[in-house]
């Protein structure tokens, strides 16, 4: 089968991505590993999707249904339980895109890709927890899916490491089930979820956050029994004699994120180290002709809303790539300057308004957005890594440049 | 029918159990306290069939004696078994002058104890084998005989093989006394009672206590362990052999090497624990911050940290005096203790010394004529090829649904792996059990997508509630109830 568009992944990213290529006419197909579509929206039974894009707060499963249900309605091919195996860069106009579901393996060749594959989360043995390997300990993800997916209580008396959103969210949630979450420990002296998230999730539910602390060491027999925690300094340096031993059953990792690339990186796709998904241009265009990658995969996002955008984006982009192709030219390369941890996109076309997504280093108040190059300051009250700023750049202000330097500083 | 039970499903319990399966008059009972097969000292090792050349024959003269030969019996074990294995070499890398000397002595050694076409390369052939050794190797004792196996998949292999041919497993039993009658052997378990003529101690870390518990309290067992690090598949360089360094008096020295799925893998340190430290299992900073500054010593293109993937301790069973203890102590009563390194090279060859042992006992071993030395490895989808996961797909679709996305396992692999579970007689359905027959868990994310579907799968074909699935075992259970169980109020 011929395709214009194989959207991998069925989350918010892939789905907005299907929804807009289809309504610009092309032949879309997408492919979904799991048993149904949403990706990990329909476990997020949270509130806090949509207040972007819809003003309203839907929880996930809510968000997932009107993107699924458009789908749907539009009878937009789709296939299930289907693992991407590989991509095949064929040439600049195709692609072949190999997948096993339980219909077997097949082939599909397409002209562009939209990758939307997702994230995984850090587990413990990535950020260096030592002791025994027991039942107990697992990633927020994981807990959530058994809860909000199986109807099913991991533990009862839980320590959580990392502030990230997803960690605070299941604070709040194995708070409500009637389990005692005993503590949240921070490494970073400032939390690392949204400010919105420790109110609802941690002060509402007298949760303490322990901040500029690290989990070193688990133990137990068969399941978890103890957690020993450390204090650090300002160089994460360990302050010795600080270390103090936490009970519980369950140690619920949420430290943080990291872009699904490996069918990318195999076929050459540049990876930037900060983010760790792909580089692209304003279309959400990796450095391979055609492939496209939005959502998780290519950076962390904090909002859903977010995610579609890029999705919606990346589906403008395939179709400008099948119909008209996508001009060559020098394009404007958008670089992380002094205070930015990254900005996506890498590279813009100055041929029009875009976005700039991009993560500060650590939190500041009354900074400003510096863009030297172009002459813009723009003033901010406060910022912090944990939220992701958006900069509209418009065409009009977009000078003759070969390069854009974003810097946030007083 | 002369009835012998056999204490440990290791991979020195199993590959004498299999070994025993071959004769017609001799009736095979396994015991394990653990809920599957290979959970003990087998687990957690460096996973070599090593040469045979470290094996001093004057004060270890069993070592030495069985450590080739087991290595050359395991050239046919993989094959009969469809064990996961390479037979890619070793080499043992001298960095000063002096290291010369050592390599001569192992080459010495090695020619006493029958290990053929060891010889020592110079830098030139070392580096054009291992471009990325530490730049100030001089040489190397090429060791071609050395090859690396799937412990714990070896010993389901055997098991599944001994269970064809006859074996009775008993698992979660573990034993709480045994007795000795006018004439035969009673082991006591917490489900039953069973009765022996001969009893084979192969308990390792506990090889002792079992001892005692017959009566026989001249041995002690002293846990030793070792801590490892595994890396994700995707970093490079890895080493095409096994690298050692040139050991010193107390130790083989940590390896670098890639194991047979792929991994870079160092490790072990070596420390030594109180004897009552047997289940002491944890991973220390310590510990992994030696093996890592050790490795770099021979390997120093080490990727970051952050590619670490696991990192895991194994306990060695050190016997007093440094050799293997295989030998009748009394009444039928065989040990088969003390089995460190090189215990998992050396198990086909204990198992023929165990079965000789019987035999010089008068039993006579007649030779079953059915005897199947035959299994078949589980199916893979990551070992397929696309039409074979076509055809599987046209027996059942699960074969074309994928679990475990890192390591690429499919629903009918994990499905297949609960049946042999259950074949075997494994009770408690537990995750490992299913992670060490398909590989699902054990890649890049480490389970956090993959460990719910399996949860679930063995839940449903074992009549049970996604809480009461293990991880490794009773007192590993997943979860504490349904979700609404603290809300209730009744929660254990």
């Amino acid at each position: 089968m011929n395709y214009d568009v194989v959207v991998i992944g069925g989350g918010p990213g892939g789905l907005a991505a299907a929804l807009r290529a289809h309504e610009l006419g092309l032949k879309v197909l997408l492919l979904d590993e799991n048993e149904f579509l949403g990706g990990i929206l329909p476990q997020c039974i949270h509130p806090g999707f949509g207040t972007v894009i819809f003003k309203k707060d839907y929880t996930g499963p809510e968000f997932a249904s009107i993107f699924i249900h458009k789908i749907i309605e539009h009878k937009i091919p789709y296939k299930l339980n289907a693992h991407v195996l590989e991509i095949r860069n064929y040439s600049d106009m195709e692609k072949i895109v190999v997948y096993t579901s339980p219909e077997g393996v097949r082939e599909v060749w397409t002209r562009t890709v939209i990758y939307a594959a997702g994230a995984r989360e850090r587990h413990q043995f990535e950020i260096g927890i030592t002791g025994d390997r027991v039942s107990g300990v697992l990633t927020a993800g994981e807990a959530q899916t058994y809860m909000d997916l199986y109807g099913m209580l991991p533990g009862k008396n839980v320590l959580i490491v990392g502030s990230g959103d997803v960690g605070l969210i299941m604070a709040r949630r194995f708070a409500l089930e009637g389990a005692t979450v005993k503590m949240v420990v921070e490494m970073m002296p400032y939390p690392g979820g949204l400010a919105r998230n420790i109110m609802q999730c941690l002060n509402d539910f007298d949760i303490p956050l322990y901040l500029s602390h690290k989990v070193l060491e688990v133990r137990g027999r068969g399941r978890v029994e103890r957690a020993k925690i450390v204090k650090i300094d300002e160089n994460f340096k360990e302050i010795p004699g600080s270390e103090f031993w936490v009970d519980c059953d369950t140690v619920l990792i949420s430290a943080g994120l990291v872009p699904k690339v490996k069918p990318l990186r195999n076929i050459g796709v540049r990876i930037d180290p900060r983010t760790g998904g792909p580089v692209v241009n304003e279309y959400f265009e990796t450095s391979v002709p055609g492939v496209f990658a939005v959502g998780n995969s290519l950076v962390i996002n904090d909002l859903v809303d977010h995610v579609v955008e890029q999705g919606e984006l990346a589906a403008e982009g395939a179709a400008k790539f099948v119909k008209e192709g996508i001009s060559s030219r020098r394009w404007i390369k958008i670089s992380a300057g002094e205070g930015v941890r990254f900005v996506v996109p890498h590279y813009i076309s100055g041929e029009r308004d875009v976005f700039l997504n991009l993560r500060v280093q650590k939190p500041m108040d009354n900074v400003y957005v510096h863009l030297p190059e172009i002459g813009r300051k723009i003033k901010k009250l406060a910022v912090k890594p944990s939220e992701m700023l958006r900069i509209r750049l418009r065409q009009a202000q977009i000078k003759d440049v070969d390069e854009i330097t974003v810097e946030v500083r007083k | 029918m002369v009835k012998v039970a056999v204490i440990g499903a290791g991979v020195t319990g199993m590959s004498i159990v299999r070994e025993l399966t071959r004769y017609q008059n001799i009736e095979v009972h396994v015991i394990e306290k653990q809920s599957d097969v290979g959970w003990g000292v087998s687990k957690a090792n460096t996973a070599l069939i090593h040469g045979g050349y470290d094996d001093d024959p004057e004060r270890f003269p069993v070592r030495a004696k069985l450590c080739i030969r087991g290595n050359r019996l395991w050239h046919r074990w993989v094959k009969e078994l469809q064990i996961p294995h390479i037979w890619n070499g070793a080499l043992i890398v001298a960095k000063k002058d002096e290291d010369f000397k050592e390599l001569e002595i192992l080459l010495e050694r090695g020619r006493k104890n029958g290990v053929p076409e060891m010889r020592i390369i110079e830098r030139e052939e070392l580096f054009a084998m291992e471009p990325h050794v530490v730049k100030d190797a001089l040489g190397a004792l090429w060791v071609p005989v050395v090859g690396q196996i799937g412990p714990i998949p070896a010993v389901i292999a055997i098991a599944e093989n001994a269970v064809a041919n006859g074996a009775k497993l008993h698992l979660d039993s573990e034993v709480l006394d045994i007795e000795h009658t006018e004439k035969d052997w009673i082991i006591k378990t917490p489900q039953e009672s069973i009765r022996a003529d001969y009893v084979i101690n192969a308990a390792g870390l506990y090889a002792d206590k079992i001892a005692r518990m017959a009566g026989f309290e001249n041995f002690s067992i002293t846990p030793r362990k070792g801590e490892y690090w595994l890396f994700d598949d995707d970093v490079a360089p890895k080493p095409a052999h096994v690298l050692f360094p040139t050991p010193t008096k107390i130790s083989k020295g940590v390896v670098v090497t890639t194991e047979i799925s792929g991994h870079l893998m160092i490790g072990p340190n070596a420390q030594n624990l109180p004897a009552e430290e047997k289940e002491n299992l944890a991973n220390t900073r310590e510990g992994l911050d030696e093996v890592w500054h050790k490795a770099q010593e021979i390997w120093p293109a080490m990727p970051p940290r952050s590619k670490v993937i696991r990192t895991f301790a194994g306990l060695r069973p050190e016997p007093p005096e440094g050799d293997f203890i295989i030998r009748h102590e009394d009444a039928g009563f065989i040990n088969a203790a003390g089995i460190r390194s090189p215990g998992l090279t050396s198990a086909p060859a204990i198992a023929e010394e165990v079965a000789n042992i019987i035999a010089g006992l008068g039993v006579e071993l007649k030779i079953k004529n059915d005897w199947n030395p035959m299994r078949q490895e589980i199916s893979h989808f990551f070992m397929m090829t696309p039409q074979m996961v076509n055809d599987m797909v046209a027996k059942s679709p699960a074969y074309g649904k994928i679990v475990c996305r890192c390591n690429k396992v499919s629903e009918g692999d994990v499905l297949e792996a609960i049946e042999r579970m259950k074949f075997i007689g494994v009770k408690t359905p537990c995750v490992d059990s299913v992670k060490f027959r398909t590989k699902a868990t054990t890649g890049t994310c480490q389970g956090s997508f993959c460990r719910p579907r399996i949860v679930k799968l063995l839940a449903e074909a074992y009549n049970l509630q996604p809480w009461q699935i293990t991880l490794k075992g009773p007192g590993s259970e997943m979860g504490v109830g349904d979700i609404k169980v603290l809300l209730r109020g009744d929660a254990q």
